[in-house]
């Protein structure tokens, strides 16, 4: 018991320091809050939201392309404007943020385990098996992520699920190659000749000895590659392959507006791109504290 | 050397090779080009001639051994909309990719170095501060959405400048370029910055790091030493230090603005390559996409084979071959 406890110690420390960082940086700090404000909005906001976009009952075309502060046929105001179907641009935003936030986290929550699970695997065992995985890391690495996730969507199609698969396959590798580097450094080390005189498992070695002490470097890579993902599906979805139009993120709504945007009907693309400015600008600016705090090498 | 540049180039082919029939394979199996292609009002027999004619009735493996035949001979077939071949469709395209890339490029180190330069000698100070976080910015700003910014704000409301197109190329000692011509420039300049962007914070962040490790080092505390001018030693002595690695890193960098340049296009309605992929993904053209793919994955390919070599060159520490 006692030899799993003590990396999960180290692990509350651990977020412990990422969080006393964190409070240091008053940009940080109002980052952090915006970033948990847009989550629960995103979270509650069915329940939030003045109408529910894609309820065909409750939009009116008569209402079409309404500029903010609008009065509507029944009486509210759309405070954002509405778009080209009479759609009430601040409910369509907040679901839109829903699709966007819900795609970023759960590709880059998948990514994290595939990668640090094989970067595991490459530090750990070595030899052909670590060749393999980091040749394989090196090739994802020499191409950009926009141009594999485009290749891969231009050749299996769009929809949401394959667009998570292409975020995936283009952001794992980033996490194998941090968490080998780490792993490498403290495979040596004599806890982890403890655990291996103790005959643990090899997969308790890996996931409860190992991990444990790779996670700064994670973390880090964790907060900024959600902001990329969802950076990513939104060009993705702009340029029409990405999300389908029955899901439409954050991406799709601006790329709604494009068309519209030579007329001068500006809140369309103006007020969804930022908002996901906001989102992904948050998470980068606490990532960006989060690497300064928890990487030793810039600790002053 | 010799060793490991042949184990580059067989890597490379292999590369292209797996490349060819993933794409290949997964765009032959979505969606059906002859629903697009042919009039609505086409008889059965009509259709029936199209089909054979795109030698679209044979077999998936059939299909791709005659593609891969003719791709050897440096075909990479006839486009189903334009009906000339793709390769000269994709290689038409790609000077006007190209010069947007290389401007966005000197615009990245004209404008980034200077920024680093200026954070970097005062860490830690409220200018420094506001570099970063406007670097940041930068990165955040999603491509798409920042093209189409410049437009609202340059084109619609302030009028300046054209939103659209590519403007007069003219000629210069050869080359055919919009630099030269004054149309050619104002449309070139809100897709420039728009690719550039990213870059440019990129650039910046590299700057600052570098100029912060530097400073620190010996041989400046010898230049102030010596009673050089802090002027002095910064353009001349330590800048040279930092331009390496901003140099290599940027090289690499190059691929991506060729990959991003598909958004810019896209955006800008620029001519270029990617502005052609998308289109063809669209009407599903599909031996132009087949055929960008794959001149895109050689062209990356060259370059990550050249930056690899450079870095050999450039710093003798590095011996190539000896990585794994």
């Amino acid at each position: 018991m006692t030899a799993v406890t003590l990396p999960r110690l180290g692990a509350e420390t651990l977020f412990g320091r990422a969080l006393q960082g964190l409070l240091k940086s008053p940009k940080a700090t109002v980052a952090a809050v915006v970033f948990l404000f847009l989550l629960a909005a995103a979270i509650i906001g069915p329940w939030i939201a003045p109408q529910d976009p894609y309820d065909l009952m409750q939009i009116s075309i008569m209402d079409a392309k309404l500029p903010p502060g609008s009065e509507s046929l029944s009486g509210g105001i759309y405070w954002l404007g509405t778009d080209g179907q009479g759609r009430d641009m601040l409910s369509a935003m907040i679901y839109g943020l829903r699709t966007s936030l819900a795609v970023g986290v759960v590709s880059g929550v998948v990514a994290l385990g595939v990668g640090t699970t094989l970067g595991l695997i490459a530090a750990y065992f070595g030899g052909r098996v670590d060749t393999l995985i980091m040749r394989l890391v090196d090739l994802m690495l020499g191409f950009p992520t926009i141009l594999v996730a485009l290749m891969l969507l231009a050749t299996i199609g769009q929809g949401v699920g394959k667009v998570m698969f292409a975020l995936v396959l283009v952001q794992w590798a980033l996490f194998a190659r941090a968490v080998r580097g780490a792993a490498l450094v403290e495979k040596d080390k004599e806890y982890m000749e403890a655990a291996a005189c103790l005959d643990l498992g090899k997969a308790r070695i890996l996931f409860g000895h190992l991990l444990p002490n790779c996670l700064p470097p994670l973390i880090v890579i964790g907060t900024l590659q959600v902001a990329n993902a969802i950076s990513a599906e939104a060009t993705l979805s702009f340029l029409g392959i990405g999300l389908p139009i029955t899901e439409p993120s954050l991406g799709l709504l601006i790329a709604n507006g494009y068309e519209v945007l030579m007329s001068g009907q500006y809140w369309i693309s103006v007020y969804p791109g930022l908002l996901l400015v906001l989102l992904v600008f948050s998470i980068n600016i606490v990532g960006d504290r989060l690497r300064e705090v928890l990487n030793p090498r810039s600790a002053k | 050397m010799i060793v490991f540049i042949i184990r580059r180039l067989s890597q490379s082919i292999l590369v292209l090779f797996l490349t060819s029939i993933i794409v290949f394979a997964g765009i032959y199996a979505i969606g059906n080009p002859i629903d697009i292609l042919i009039a609505g009002d086409a008889t059965a027999a009509e259709r029936e001639q199209a089909i054979r004619a795109l030698g679209l009735d044979r077999s998936l493996l059939e299909q791709y051994g005659t593609f891969i035949w003719h791709a050897l001979q440096g075909d990479l077939g006839r486009s189903f909309v334009f009906n000339q071949p793709s390769i000269n469709l994709i290689l038409s395209r790609m000077p006007a990719t190209l010069e947007l890339a290389f401007v966005a490029l000197a615009l990245s180190l004209c404008l980034g170095i200077p920024l680093g330069l200026w954070a970097g000698l005062r860490p830690n100070t409220a200018l420094d501060e506001t570099v970063m976080t406007g670097s940041i910015l930068g990165f955040s700003l999603p491509n798409f959405w920042q093209g189409m910014m410049l437009i609202m704000i340059f084109s619609v409301w302030l009028g300046w400048l054209p939103s659209t197109g590519r403007g007069d190329v003219g000629s210069f000692l050869g080359i055919h370029t919009s630099l030269v011509t004054w149309s050619g420039v104002t449309h070139l300049i809100l897709p420039a910055l728009n690719l550039a962007l990213f870059k440019i914070s990129l650039v910046i962040r590299l700057t600052r790091s570098g100029v912060r490790e530097t400073m620190l080092l010996d041989f400046v505390k010898f230049a102030r030493a010596k009673g050089l001018t802090e002027r002095r030693i910064v353009l001349v002595h330590v800048l040279k230090n930092i331009l390496i690695p901003i140099v290599t890193v940027v090289g690499v960098e190059f691929g991506s603005l060729i990959a991003f340049a598909i958004v810019t296009e896209t955006i800008f309605a620029w001519p270029g390559m990617g502005k052609l992929l998308i289109d063809s993904i669209m009407r599903l053209d599909r031996p132009v996409v087949v055929a960008y793919l794959l001149v895109v994955v050689t062209m990356f390919i060259l370059i990550n084979f050249i930056v690899d070599i450079l870095y050999s060159l450039l710093d003798p520490r590095i011996r190539l071959g000896d990585a794994s």
